[in-house]
């Protein structure tokens, strides 16, 4: 095609084309899709009352995470325990009747590889390079860690997908962010998407596809580009993606839905052509000095309303925009903070670890690490560990990760969505703090007027033992 | 879906900015396999306080909402323009929107106007006491004191509004454009067209 040099979301959406409309309007065509509970059931209905079918079945994979409770699922007597809850029972049953119904493969609630579809999807090699993914979710940027053009879509588009395995979109405007240097030791991958968003603000890739690039990228794994890249919809982008390499395809490799044989050598050839060409230009650049960033934590209820833990509650006054000067009194006064106030004197009285954001076995590694012989403060009335999916569980059991979170006292619980968004029965309550590992600190998130702090996994980790925000370099080397 | 050339109304004076789908419509609403219902779940935590612009008696089921910069934002849950079309709403004006609460919109006839901040501070105003048009067909939005602001929009998404067109249809009929292109990924990329169908 054009021999004009092109960044890597160029070379992946010409790859998808279909055809082009005159208007500018492309048909893109889609080559994974996962679905889960609590955006697809409208999606199938429509498809039955215009007696449509599934396109390509083999190309969607369905897992419920939302509204699984993490407790057991299994009786003494081995038989699956059925949802108290009787609208997420019945949201899990429409799944489980739709998948089989129009062909497409189901994981379910006690198949080990059960969970959040943005874990499962990259653990099981779903999800590939260059690849277009979509998911009834926002948080499907997070595929974009493995080098693919992923992004969430809305239950009619769950619909259009499932019926011509296409969507219909205009090209994105591209963002790079650069980070230049290395990051400082004890600082992570969340702690550098949260500084990200907090420079660039929740509207700063609106209209963009951001492509996160430097050093500091290629030397990350492929879970930490995972972290990365999930969060790029907190920065107003709806797709987020870092090149594939090296360390991808040896991630991917002999994986449940990777390619094999002499498809995997010919996919690895095309992957090693996926990256941003010499000359290539982007819509928008931000540079960030990965030495300016600290373990990164939020003080309000946007997830940009970011600060280093060793800072403080901002003023309102302190923004020069006065909607924003407004926006932040009401942040303070649904979190109870008073400007000045130090970050590490908050007291936290629960902790998730957990969600799409930080799952992985690598999060509850470094969460293991700042817990290991040491116990959860007092006044820490509720911790819960939830893995990201039934692998990722099997391996922490292997690890003896599970061990040493229950000897601290927090909850070893079952995969899924849990207390990110409180669908299930894992809330926070109200007026309460939860430093918490997942994605967003908005209003009532976490339960109705549950107060919410993003932080790491080590982070939330320290603040498990201390029961106030901390900077965990104070506990770990 | 029906077609829409006008929305004409009362608006509710919102103003508020960055307006995530999670204040439009908690998740704990998100539960339901329908489409309808969900406008008793709309603003919910808002609407606790009883001064909340829209429980107040003269805009009370308004079709137009003037909000603040990045409407929709978060959460993709088509569930945030399913509660706003049950509470009647059928057009938010505001500076910017987030992508996808706009698609969702757009899907569902309801428009995204996007107008900027000096436009939106006059309309807050006119909102207070009188009502707003906004006209699909010549862009514009009109209030009773002369003001006049043209907005943009996609000429795609406008024809489809305009017709009221159902995008799965349009598109399946360009099914065997569709199908030329699987026939060229199962021979140049043949790794991505097999997906499930490798399971052990």
């Amino acid at each position: 095609m054009a021999s004009r040099p092109r960044t890597l979301y160029e070379k992946i959406w010409d790859a998808h084309e279909v055809e082009r409309r005159e208007d500018g309007t492309s048909i893109l065509f889609i080559d994974r899709h996962l679905v889960h509970e609590v955006t697809s059931p409208q999606a199938f209905e429509a498809l039955r009352l215009s007696g449509r079918k599934v396109r390509r079945p083999e190309l969607t994979l369905a897992v419920p995470d939302h509204n699984l409770p993490t407790t057991a699922r299994i009786d003494a007597a081995g038989k699956r325990i059925p949802i108290a809850d009787v609208e997420s029972a019945q949201q899990l049953a429409a799944l489980e009747r739709n998948a089989p119904e129009f062909g497409v493969r189901y994981i379910g609630p006690t198949d080990i590889n059960q969970g959040i579809v943005h874990v499962v999807g990259p653990e099981t090699g779903f999800s590939l390079p260059g690849a277009t993914i979509v998911c009834g979710d926002s948080h499907t940027s997070c595929h974009g860690g493995v080098g693919a053009l992923a992004f969430g879509i809305g239950t009619s588009e769950v619909e259009h997908v499932l019926a011509t395995q296409t969507l219909l979109l205009k090209q994105s405007k591209t963002m790079e962010i650069r980070v230049e240097g290395e990051l400082l030791p004890g600082v992570t991958a969340k702690d550098l998407i949260l500084h990200i968003i907090g420079v660039i603000g929740t509207a700063g890739g609106t209209g963009h596809v951001i492509e996160y690039r430097g050093k500091v990228f290629e030397d990350m794994s492929i879970e930490s580009r995972l972290t990365v890249c999930n969060m790029s919809i907190e920065g107003g982008a709806r797709a987020g993606l870092v090149a594939p390499d090296e360390k991808t395809f040896a991630y991917l490799k002999g994986r449940e839905y990777a390619p094999r044989g002499e498809d995997w050598e010919r996919a690895v050839a095309w992957w090693s052509s996926l990256r941003t060409d010499e000359g290539a230009t982007f819509d928008k650049s931000v540079v960030i000095n990965a030495a300016d960033v600290q373990p990164t934590v939020t003080w309000g209820t946007s997830p940009e309303d970011t600060v280093a833990i060793g800072g403080v509650v901002p003023a309102p006054e302190s923004f020069a925009d006065p909607s924003k000067q407004k926006a932040a009194q009401a942040s303070l006064d649904y979190m109870g903070l008073t400007p000045g106030q130090k970050m590490t004197d908050i007291e936290v009285q629960n902790i998730f670890i957990g969600s799409c954001t930080n799952s992985r076995i690598e999060d509850l590694r470094a969460a293991a690490k700042v817990l290991k012989g040491r116990k959860k403060a007092d006044n820490v009335k509720w911790a819960i560990v939830v893995p990201g999916s039934g692998l990722v569980k099997h391996q922490a059991e292997e690890e003896g990760l599970d061990k040493i979170f229950i000897e601290a006292g927090l909850e070893w619980r079952e995969p899924g969505c849990s207390a990110c968004l409180g669908m299930n029965p894992d809330k926070v309550p109200a007026g309460e703090r939860c430093a918490s590992t997942s994605n967003r600190n908005f209003v009532g998130r976490q339960g109705p007027g549950a107060r919410t702090h993003l932080v790491s996994p080590a982070m939330a980790a320290a603040a498990a033992v201390t029961g106030r925000l901390t900077d965990v370099r104070e506990l770990v080397d | 879906m029906e077609p829409v050339r006008q929305v004409e109304g009362r608006a509710y004076p919102f103003g508020m900015k960055n307006v995530d789908t999670d204040i439009i419509i908690p998740a704990h609403w998100l539960k339901t396999i329908s489409r309808d219902g969900l406008g008793r779940g709309a603003f919910e935590a808002l609407r606790k306080d009883p001064a909340n612009v829209f429980d107040r008696d003269d805009v009370k089921g308004a079709p137009i909402i003037v909000a603040g910069d990045n409407f929709g934002c978060g959460s993709s849950r088509e569930h945030a323009a399913w509660a706003l079309l049950d509470m009647g709403v059928k057009a938010v004006i505001a500076p910017s929107f987030s992508d996808i609460f706009s698609g969702n919109a757009f899907k569902n006839g309801i428009l995204t106007v996007v107008l900027p901040q000096e436009a939106i501070d006059r309309l807050m105003e006119v909102a207070e006491t009188d009502p707003i048009t906004i006209d699909l067909e010549s862009q514009t939005v009109t209030t009773p004191f002369q003001d006049r602001f043209t907005f943009e929009i996609d000429s795609f998404r406008k024809h489809c509004l305009l017709e009221g067109l159902d995008e799965v249809g349009l598109t399946l009929a360009r099914g065997d454009a569709i199908s030329a292109y699987e026939a060229r990924q199962a021979k140049d990329m043949p790794w991505f067209a097999k997906g499930t169908a490798l399971a052990a």
